[in-house]
Parts: structure tokens; C-alpha cells; sequence
């Protein structure tokens, strides 16, 4: 791995407070992820993970300052930061809303940062789709109603979406809830050539070992970072251990990270 | 079929039977069904009937239920709840309070002027319609809390429907003129209501396919819809206003009429799938056919006397979506 030094960091949050409700959840945030690297978060629940990556989005309202790629966030144009940051959320969708919407239509969604108002799909656009739906295995049910979909389905369905933006940084919350372990492992090995393809891939896992195989770990506790290293680093295995109160151990097994109940 | 031909067929065929129902629409009268070959230059009062009473009524009726649609689909997809309708946000009771102090207003003028009074209580229903939805935006301090702004809706309608409640107790003499407002009726719809509606609607048709992609967007979520560079404050704004000015519109020429708003997207919907834009536009189509269909039945049912037809699209409404809820409830789908 290459904490790369040459590009300025993807993402970088500065005294990042934020709260949800009057809760304060993001206690003084300082993190700088690398550009073409693949980061994840992790943390037990309520650490703050999902509020930090909202925040980083620019989709919740904070104080600190937030930078991408070395500009900050709140001077980025709304359409700009759309095209160069792609968000997916966690759970999906509500069910019922989008019952009624083609699968195709979904992932169109993630192009309207790069149409103008009003004008139809072109060449590039149909290109993106189609590429995203056939990398999530999703093409094959491009004219199906997302209610008919499964819940892995629906959640490969929105991954394409999140991937027909080609952002140069992908945020996702949670992206391998609902998918069967083989389509965990495709998305592993997704992230991985999109992070190698230059991509920024930053995500919130609560798979530990799918998080042990990206480039660097974010390691959170009550809204605070405790850890921030590369994923093959004792340190990073410490961090962990340590915010798991010592009931996982990581262990290296054939050629992996694994963190194994103790 | 390919899904994606079923959504222009649908709205062929809606038109198509628009044109025909436009038609028998001309011909249907108190004295039931005139024969077309009849109806020669020799006939001066019947070609008159036909050219200033059943036409403007008939395709008034299109176009007030094509408001209602139109409105049914945005306000559906703007507050995500397939339960909303276009009156939603307290419009209905804004317009009943808005006629009801009209008709106290006027009180015996009414009598003598009568096209004075029509504009007054078409004027008083548009702005009392329009004045309730701008109460609810007020209550739930704008549009960003979409749960927020529904709650408002409610407590305005109750409020202002009390209100009204407290007028009609007041005057017992406007009675009679305020049901007939409440049950909706197309009968007095004549040329320039049509051509305004028609402009309305088209601004309203216009405006709300062009923000359709963030209904689109918000129906996948409110953080991936912003994630998608929409000015959502704005947009949903824009939104609320056109829910306001189509609902505003059909109120103020036709009363109010049950049930076409909420049903038209639902029958869309269980024809074709397609984006919020496609939905709109079938929508409208849908409406329009609806409560043309439902006033011709109205007139010719029992003939030679009327049946209102928001009594009407009441019970066919409401029995079309009772089916549809069975069937989907049987598919285990609902």
C-alpha cells in the first residue's frame, strides 16, 4: 500500500464536530484519507461512522472544515461535488417508494450530475449504466421494477447507481448489508480495482474481515478516532482488538487478515 | 412487451378514448343520447347547446381532472406516501372556507348576478385554496420536513374546515350552494374557465416534469437525492407551488372532486413502471379521462336530472382502489 504523498488527500476533515438531533455524535474529528486508496471505517455500534461519512458527504451540517481533493467542501458547486463524490447510504431504500421504478431508471439517476437539465441520456451516459449494472451482475434485470427485487438485488441495484456517477470518490455506508457472501466478495474485489484504478473508495463496514482487506482502517469509538493505519500494520490489529474490548483477535490465514472471535 | 413502449402506448390510449368520450360527451343531454345526424344546420338552439354548454363542460372536465392528476402524481411523489392526494395540504378546506364566505358575502346578490357570483366563488375557492397551503408551509416552517408539512395539512384543514362549519351554522341560506360546491360538479364550466385551466395546466405540466428526476431522486432517499447535486430546498419548493396552483385551479371550476387525484397515479401505476416524468404525464392523461367519463355518466345515468359527479367519482374511485388493494393484497404484493 502507498499512503500516496504526491496527490493531496481525497478527503480531509479539521476539528469536525457534528451532531444528530442535539446529540452531539463527532467529537473533534482531525483524518486525512489518501487518494487511490481504498479506506474503511470501522468501529462498535454508535461510534459515529455513519455520521462521519454523512458529514464528509457534505450531507450533514458540521462544524470544522471538511476539504476535497485539497478544496473546501462548501466551496465545491453542489453539481461538481456530485460528479467527483458519489454516496451510497446504508439500508437502501425505504421500502415502497421506489417500488415503482425500473431498474435501468436507478442507475440512470447517477448520471444526472453529468446531464443537463432536461437533456436525454447520451452515448456516455448509456455506456456508465450499463458498465455499472453489468459489474454488479444487476444488467440482467434492467427492466424489472425495483419491488421486485430482492434485498441483495435491490442493494446491488443501488451500487450500480452509486458507481454509474465514475466519481473519483466513492462513499458508502454499510454497501455489504443484504449481499449473500458471494456478492460480498465480488464487491471486495470491486473496491480493490477501483482504489488500483486511481478511485478513492471510503466505506463503512461492519464486516471486519471484508474491512481488513482494504487499503488502510479507520478505527472510531464515540465519535472519536482512536486508530488510522494501513490494514497489514500490528497496530491497526491492536486498534481493533482493543475497540472490540479484546473478543476479536486478527490473525493472518491463508494470505488474509481475519479477525476471529476470542 | 418491453416495459419501456408501454408507458407512450398507455398514453395513446388514454387520449384515444378522451376523443371519443369528448364526442358522446357532446351529444349526451338531459334528453339523453342525440343522434349526430340529427343535429343539421337547421337545429340553431341544438348547435348552440352543443358549442357553449356540453363541449366547454366536457372537455372542462378533462381538464380539471387532468389537474387533479397531475396533482395526485406530484404530490404522491413529493411526500413519498402513496396515500397523498392532491388536497393534502389543507387546500380542500381552504377553498370550501374561501366559498363559503363568498356565498355569505354576496348573500342575496348572488341571486341577481349570477356570473358575478361565479367569479366570486371561483375567485373565493382559488384563493382560499391557495391562502390554506401557504398557512400549512407557514405551520411547518417550509418544505423540508415533508412529515412535518403533512401534520400541518392536517391541522389546517381541520381548523379552517371548522371555520367554515362555524359560517354554515351562522347562515343556514348558503347551505345549499356550499354542498353543491363540496360534492364538485363540471356543469358550470364554460369557455374561458377551459382556456384558463388549460393554460394552468400546461404550466403546471411543464414545470413538474421538469423537476420530476429529484422525485425521482428523493423516492431512493433524501442524502442520495442531495448527493446528486439537486437544490432540493428549492426544487421541493417549486414542487409545492405547482401541487398548489393545479389543485387551486380544478377546485376553483369544479368543487371538489373526490378521488380522481389520488386514484389516477395508482391506476398509472398498475399499468406501466416508469420515472416520476412519465408518471406525471400518464397521470394527467388518466385524470382527465376519469373525470370526463364520470361526468358523462353523471348526465346520462338519470337523465333527464344530473348526479353530482364527485358523488360519482367517490364511489368509483374508491371501489377501483378498494379492487386494486384486494388484488394486490391477493398477490401478496401490496
Amino acid at each position: 500500500m502507498s499512503i500516496g504523498t504526491e496527490r493531496p488527500p481525497a478527503l480531509e476533515a479539521r476539528g469536525l464536530h457534528a451532531r444528530l438531533g442535539t446529540t452531539p455524535v463527532l467529537h473533534g474529528i482531525d483524518l486525512s484519507l489518501a487518494a487511490g486508496c481504498w479506506t474503511s471505517i470501522v468501529g462498535p455500534n454508535g461510534a459515529g461512522k455513519s455520521t462521519l461519512l454523512r458529514t464528509l458527504a457534505g450531507l450533514l451540517p458540521h462544524e470544522g472544515e471538511v476539504r476535497l481533493f485539497g478544496r473546501p467542501l462548501a466551496q465545491v458547486p453542489r453539481r461538481e461535488r456530485a460528479r467527483r463524490l458519489s454516496w451510497l447510504g446504508q439500508g437502501g431504500v425505504a421500502e415502497g417508494s421506489a417500488d415503482d421504478l425500473l431498474v435501468y431508471d436507478v442507475a440512470m439517476l447517477g448520471r444526472l450530475p453529468h446531464q443537463r437539465w432536461l437533456a436525454a441520456p447520451g452515448p456516455a451516459d448509456r455506456a456508465a449504466v450499463e458498465s455499472a449494472l453489468r459489474s454488479t451482475q444487476a444488467w440482467d434485470w434492467r427492466d424489472r421494477p425495483l419491488g421486485q427485487l430482492s434485498g441483495g438485488q435491490r442493494q446491488r441495484v443501488l451500487l450500480a447507481r452509486a458507481l454509474a456517477v465514475e466519481a473519483e470518490l466513492l462513499l458508502m455506508d454499510e454497501p455489504l448489508s443484504d449481499l449473500d457472501p458471494p456478492h460480498q466478495s465480488d464487491w471486495i474485489r470491486s473496491a480493490r480495482s477501483l482504489a488500483a484504478g486511481g478511485r478513492t473508495v471510503v466505506s463503512v463496514l461492519h464486516e471486519i474481515n471484508a474491512a481488513l482487506a482494504a487499503d488502510a482502517v479507520v478505527v472510531m469509538d464515540e465519535g472519536r478516532v482512536l486508530h488510522h493505519g494501513a490494514s497489514a500494520d500490528p497496530a491497526t490489529h491492536r486498534a481493533l482488538e482493543a475497540v472490540f474490548d479484546q473478543r476479536v483477535a486478527v490473525h493472518r490465514v491463508a494470505g488474509q487478515w481475519l479477525a476471529v472471535p476470542n | 412487451m418491453n416495459p419501456r413502449r408501454r408507458g407512450p402506448l398507455l398514453g395513446l390510449v388514454l387520449l384515444l378514448c378522451a376523443a371519443v368520450l369528448l364526442v358522446l360527451g357532446a351529444l349526451v343531454g338531459s334528453t339523453g343520447f342525440d343522434n349526430p345526424f340529427a343535429l343539421g344546420s337547421n337545429d340553431p338552439v341544438g348547435i348552440q347547446i352543443v358549442r357553449d354548454i356540453r363541449l366547454p363542460r366536457t372537455l372542462g372536465a378533462w381538464l380539471a381532472g387532468a389537474l387533479l392528476g397531475l396533482a395526485g402524481a406530484v404530490a404522491q411523489g413529493l411526500f413519498r406516501n402513496p396515500l397523498a392526494d392532491p388536497y393534502l395540504l389543507g387546500s380542500a378546506s381552504g377553498a370550501s372556507l374561501g366559498v363559503a364566505l363568498a356565498l355569505w358575502w354576496l348573500g342575496a346578490a348572488a341571486g341577481s348576478m349570477p356570473w358575478l357570483a361565479r367569479l366570486g366563488i371561483t375567485g373565493a375557492a382559488f384563493v382560499g385554496a391557495v391562502l390554506a397551503v401557504l398557512l400549512t408551509l407557514l405551520l411547518a416552517r417550509g418544505v423540508q420536513q415533508t412529515l412535518r408539512l403533512l401534520l400541518a395539512g392536517v391541522i389546517v384543514g381541520v381548523v379552517l374546515g371548522a371555520i367554515k362549519d362555524l359560517i354554515t351554522i351562522a347562515s343556514a341560506d348558503i347551505l345549499q350552494a356550499l354542498q353543491g360546491f363540496m360534492l364538485g360538479s363540471t356543469g358550470l364550466v364554460g369557455w374561458p374557465a377551459c382556456a384558463l385551466m388549460a393554460v394552468l395546466g400546461a404550466l403546471c405540466l411543464l414545470l413538474s416534469v421538469a423537476l420530476a428526476p429529484v422525485l425521482d431522486g428523493l423516492a431512493l432517499g433524501e442524502a442520495t437525492a442531495a448527493s446528486l447535486g439537486m437544490p432540493l430546498g428549492a426544487m421541493r419548493a417549486a414542487l409545492v407551488a405547482v401541487l398548489a396552483l393545479a389543485t387551486g385551479t380544478a377546485v376553483a371550476q369544479t368543487g371538489l372532486i373526490a378521488f380522481v387525484g389520488l386514484a389516477a397515479p395508482h391506476l398509472v401505476r398498475s399499468v406501466v413502471k416508469t420515472t416520476h416524468a412519465g408518471l406525471i404525464l400518464l397521470s394527467t392523461a388518466m385524470g382527465g379521462l376519469l373525470l370526463m367519463g364520470a361526468d358523462l355518466l353523471a348526465r346520462w345515468l338519470v337523465a333527464p336530472q344530473e348526479l353530482p359527479v364527485g358523488v360519482l367519482t367517490a364511489v368509483l374511485g374508491g371501489s377501483y382502489l378498494l379492487w386494486l388493494m384486494h388484488r394486490r393484497g391477493a398477490r401478496g404484493t401490496a
